[in-house]
């Protein structure tokens, strides 16, 4: 009894200090703790961390499988294959606009491969960077074909829905006030809330990027009942997002880009790769696939980083047409999305 | 043992400063302070030194710049145009209408299904309690996605809108009523009841000096009541009755004109009302019981009638027992409100944590906002609270 | 002397049947015309109310079927829906061949639950001993795994059922401690103490628990130096116990309030020091005063963690809300009202459970000096 005391008065006199020291070492301990490149920090982890869409067909989907897919899921691959070697080497996170900005800024992704709008707003000021353009898209709008409407004009006084926090939310506020035309706007905390509430009536019309529209549409209970109005409001140029200062990350996820359209201007397909790098006598393919040069060294890479990359996802135009082009359920023509030789606005700086 | 009695012996003969209370007490309070403001500072210099590293401007200049984005439901005149501060504004006053609305209907369903619990009917009490067992057991976010997702978002279509009377619509959009319309001349009818009440207090206080003097009751509220009524009725003849009423109509996608409520501050004021009432009810069944019988007894001997004794005896004392609970209460349902974010209601939460964050890019001012504003709004409903309770204590002698 | 009666009374008739079926129908439910009339309309609102209840939940429901195209509107309700998510209501996404590290978890928890409540389990306090400490961490290892050959399974695959009686069961017993020594704080007679764990616990009370979670889950790697980063669950967890302990606090508050000064002084007079008084005077007596408070308590913590499904986390209504939004059940109304029915009943369990279980306690409280603590 008296043992226990003497402990009992031992530990109150030194119980509080031993805490507050063992507090302070502990902050001192994790502030010492000096956080290294993000790209080293990857390599070390041995995953690549990306911030996707929830569920839109075509571009972030959970098929019937359970697997993730689609084209911003297919970059997130590239980029593990580039790094790690293995494309399989990805966390998938699904984040709304909302979640995801702030999940970028704070670390706790290494990049956003989603659906998100270059602005200056979002390149500046708000601790992100854009790595590069990878779909160019304008903003329109849906409605039920029982309502006569063939116009965006004719949608005075109706129910808009739409996600807040996007660039269609800014855009949709723009167009009608400028062109003197009354709506109800319903923001929802995420696309997905927006597509069902439409598709359950709560609005005339449902607002996003086109190509985004033909995709959420085909979640639709009956796609035959609406119809995209012919219109677009809007410019969406739509890339990944990195963190601002992390220049070498930035730099690698940019390039990796790059390559994937790079091999399609070049004609490597993941068919061939394997092909084109024992036989390309092209200097520019040698130099993407690391026959030659030390292009993945430069990069902090190993130099079949871009062969990887391709050999796993295919190139640019392999991905698109997977998952975007004509022959899936979306149905989208490159368009826009050609390569520059072919009149659209893909292009890839020179592998030199 | 020989140890301890060496340890005691050295404990009385030296001086060390934990032996003094009064120095260990100052020892201690140092100690946490230092520790509050050694993690505080951690913390700050951690997010300066995050903001920088990342490039995130700081400050709230951004409040001063135009939102860009429109919101569902203004209660102020607001749009694309206006500031990020006006949409702060325009939150806050929906989350504020929201909550004032839902304690209303709380406090009121809260009093009947309390009283109900009370009642001598075995099947009326029993349905007040299942009631209160059913709805105060369920999670508050369960039951506002009930109302929302279950009951309003399966209303029909505007175009086959439930109709009352041909004047109230209700349909998926929300619910349409006619909203009065103010013609010249409505000045003599306002002028008329602000005459009628002053009238009235004027009676209420004269027949509580008469009472107190001669102990004879005047019914006043009757009077009151005659007083207010006649004299709106006779004014708004005088002005050639100068209302009238705009009654929505069908016209393009939904109903136009009147007044609109949207589906959204429905469900929401309808959960809230519903699961708090079921508090409140708890809280009127316990102060009630608090009056002793004794009480009602004595009331009864001195030949107070039922109503009387509700209103003179029962209810004021039951009153300071209810009012300390209640008031946590209503602080409760204020902060329950922010789940309006999870059904798209534009609250503070739904305004700021999503268009405002996502659009400004800044979520320490964003969410300090957030924070600070629902702090302010516990605190002037605990300010008030306090005032009217003690108000009311002073009923006692 | 004419109010002296000169002969007996007639006998008066027998009082009508007090007692019996009818009676006490008599006297609970006609006793007045007005308490008839209440009756009457009580009885038509059970009516209906009840009975298109019992038709649409069971003989017009749909129990069988894969997509929202087995249940048609207008027709009943969509029990089919809550069959195809039953898995994930109580499992979440875990990997299917490593089920049954929850269903072990369950039946530990499950029989600790029993077992403690049993007031005649033999060695009961060492039961609660286990289900305080030990208990918490085998789940964690059963749960991550990643030790003695367990897969390691992410949390992002855990949700339903499990993920809700994992946030609420950390919170709950996170925040009983740390809402002890806020409350002592809040009573000291040192100043600066006071006010600190004042400032703290206003702090709390005074935001929504919604901010707050999204604090914790946004803003939270902020707070920290670059690289140092928790999982996100791990950030909830540790908002949802801090956030609760500002309330805990307040409930033994009451308690050390209504424990009369003498207790304290005759504390004293005997010479033990603070934590002793505290631990052996004023605690025992004060957490007996404040049980079913704390059970209230219990209970909005466990109703609160649905709110984790607001920053992305699928518990068991997040779960439901999941499956609500996948285009195969989108159908109408009886569907969604069919999942939360479905998740309302499962909350509606636990809490009713737990209120009727305070009562009980509430009751037979006055036996047994440790019984407080034991139940703790």
């Amino acid at each position: 009894m008296k043992h226990q005391s003497e402990f009992g008065r031992l530990l109150e006199r030194f119980g509080v200090i031993a805490a507050a020291v063992g507090a302070l070492s502990i902050f001192a301990g994790a502030s010492g703790a000096q956080a290294a490149g993000l790209l080293d920090e990857i390599k070390a982890r041995d995953f690549v961390h990306c911030g996707t869409a929830p569920n839109v067909p075509g571009y972030a989907f959970t098929d019937a499988n359970g697997d993730r897919v689609g084209f911003d899921i297919d970059l997130c691959h590239a980029l593990a294959a580039a790094i790690l070697g293995d494309p399989d080497k990805v966390k998938l996170s699904k984040m709304r606009p909302k979640d995801g900005f702030p999940a970028l800024q704070t670390g706790q992704v290494d990049i956003l491969t989603h659906r998100l709008t270059w602005t200056f707003n979002r390149d500046n000021g708000t601790g992100m960077n854009y790595t590069r353009v990878m779909i160019y898209d304008g903003q329109g709008f849906i409605v039920r074909k029982d309502l006569g409407v063939s116009s965006i004009s004719e949608l005075d006084g109706a129910a808009i829905c739409v996600a807040q926090g996007t660039t269609v939310e800014l855009n949709v506020a723009d167009f009608f006030r400028t062109n003197n035309l009354s709506y109800n706007i319903v923001s929802f905390g995420s696309q997905e809330e927006a597509q069902i509430a439409y598709d359950e009536e709560r609005c005339d019309a449902f607002s996003t990027d086109r190509m985004g529209l033909a995709a959420r549409s085909l979640g639709f209970k009956n796609r035959a009942d609406h119809v995209i109005l012919p219109e677009t409001i809007s410019k969406e140029p739509i890339g990944p997002l990195v963190a601002h200062n992390q220049d070498e990350w930035a730099d690698t996820a940019r390039w990796v880009f790059n390559a994937l359209i790079a091999a399609e201007e070049l004609g490597v397909t993941q068919g061939n790769i394997d092909d084109m790098r024992a036989n390309s006598q092209n200097p520019e393919v040698q130099r993407l696939i690391g026959v030659t040069g030390d292009f993945g060294q430069r990069l902090e890479l190993s130099n079949d980083w871009a062969y990887n990359a391709i050999k796993a996802v295919g190139n640019y135009g392999e991905i698109y047409d997977r998952h975007l082009g004509p022959d899936t359920r979306l149905g989208l023509e490159r368009g826009r999305n050609a390569l520059w030789t072919d009149g659209g606005l893909i292009i890839a700086p020179p592998f030199r | 043992m020989a140890v301890e009695t060496t340890d005691d012996r050295v404990r009385n003969t030296s001086f060390v400063f934990w032996s003094s209370s009064k120095y260990r007490t100052k020892f201690y309070e140092v100690l946490v302070l230092g520790l509050l403001f050694a993690s505080l500072y951690w913390i700050i210099n951690n997010v300066v030194t995050n903001l920088n590293r990342l490039g995130i401007r700081t400050g709230f200049g951004f409040l001063k710049q135009e939102a860009g984005f429109d919101i569902g439901q203004t209660l102020v005149t607001y749009n694309e145009a206006s500031s990020y501060g006006s949409a702060v504004l325009v939150a806050l006053l929906n989350t504020v209408l929201m909550s004032l609305l839902a304690i209303v209907f709380a406090t009121i369903i809260g009093f009947v299904v309390g009283v109900s619990r009370l009642s001598s009917n075995w099947l009326l009490s029993r349905a007040a309690t299942a009631y209160v067992e059913i709805f105060r057991n369920m999670p508050l976010l369960l039951q506002i996605f009930f109302w929302y997702f279950a009951v309003l978002r399966a209303l029909p279509v505007p175009r086959q809108s439930i109709a009352f009377f041909d004047t109230i619509y209700i349909n998926n959009r929300g619910i349409y009523a006619p909203s009065p319309v103010f013609e010249p001349g409505f000045g003599i009818v306002i002028a008329a009841l602000v005459m009628a009440l002053g009238v009235a207090i004027a009676l209420r206080r004269w027949a509580r000096v008469r009472q107190s003097r001669t102990g004879q009751p005047f019914p006043v509220l009757v009077t009151s009541l005659i007083i207010i009524i006649g004299l709106l009725l006779v004014s708004a003849a005088v002005a050639g009755f100068p209302l009238s009423w705009q009654v929505p109509a069908l016209k393009g996608f939904n109903y136009t004109g009147g007044f609109s409520v949207i589906p959204e501050l429905v469900a929401m004021v309808v959960a809230l009302s519903i699961y708090h009432a079921s508090f409140v009810a708890e809280i009127v069944r316990g102060g009630v019981l608090s009056v002793r019988r004794g009480q009602v007894e004595a009331a009864r001997a001195m030949g107070l009638r039922p109503g009387q004794i509700m209103r003179e005896v029962i209810v004021p004392q039951a009153l300071r027992v209810i009012i300390p609970p209640l008031s946590n209460q209503y602080l409760n349902l204020a902060k329950s409100s922010a789940l309006a974010a999870a059904i798209a209601y534009p609250d503070l939460m739904h305004v700021l944590g999503g268009a405002v964050l996502a659009q400004t890019g800044q979520p320490i001012e964003v969410m300090t906002i957030v924070m600070g504003t629902y702090l302010a709004i516990s605190l002037l409903i605990a300010l008030f609270m306090n005032w009217y309770n003690r108000r009311s204590s002073l009923v006692e002698r | 002397m004419a109010f002296v009666a000169s002969r007996p009374e007639p006998t008066l008739p027998a009082p009508v049947a007090a007692a019996g079926v009818l009676g006490w129908l008599r006297q609970n439910l006609f006793s007045s015309p007005i308490n008839t009339l209440v009756t009457i309309i009580v009885l038509y609102a059970i009516y209906r109310i009840v009975d298109p209840l019992i038709s649409w939940a069971f003989i017009n429901a749909v129990w069988t079927g894969t997509s929202a195209d087995a249940c048609p509107d207008g027709h009943g309700a969509c029990w089919a829906f809550v069959r195809a998510r039953f898995r994930q209501i109580v499992y979440g996404d875990y990997p299917l061949d490593q089920l049954w590290r929850i269903n072990v978890l369950y039946a530990i928890f499950a029989g600790g639950l029993v077992a403690l409540m049993y007031p005649r389990t033999p060695g009961r306090k060492w039961v609660g001993l286990f289900m305080l400490t030990g208990f918490p961490v085998v789940a964690f290892l059963l749960l991550v795994g990643g030790v003695f050959g367990l897969r390691f399974v992410g949390t992002n695959n855990w949700g339903g059922l499990m993920l809700t009686l994992v946030v609420a069961v950390t919170a709950i017993v996170g925040s009983i401690p740390l809402g002890l020594i806020l409350a002592l704080g809040r009573r000291s007679e040192m100043k600066a103490i006071r006010s600190v764990s004042t400032a703290f616990i206003e702090l709390w009370r005074g935001v929504p628990l919604i901010a707050v979670l999204f604090m914790a889950s946004a803003l939270f790697p902020l707070f920290t130096p670059e690289g140092v980063n928790f999982d996100k669950l791990v950030r909830t967890l540790l908002a949802f116990a801090i956030f609760s302990s500002a309330f805990m606090a307040e409930v033994f508050r009451g308690g050390l309030q209504a424990i009369p000064r003498g207790q304290y002084e005759a504390a004293k007079s005997l010479g033990i020091g603070y934590w002793k008084m505290m631990g052996y005077v004023i605690l025992p007596q004060a957490i007996r005063h404040v049980i079913p408070a704390l059970v209230n308590t219990c209970i909005g913590i466990f109703k609160e963690t649905t709110l984790v499904l607001v920053i992305g986390l699928t518990d068991l209504l997040g779960v439901i809300q999941l499956g609500l939004s996948d285009t195969d059940w989108i159908g109408g109304g009886h569907i969604y009202a069919s999942g939360y029915l479905f998740a309302g009943l499962a909350f509606w369990a636990f809490t009713f459970g737990m209120s009727r279980y305070s009562i009980h306690l509430e009751r037979h409280s006055v036996s047994g000096k440790n019984q407080a603590l034991q139940t703790l």
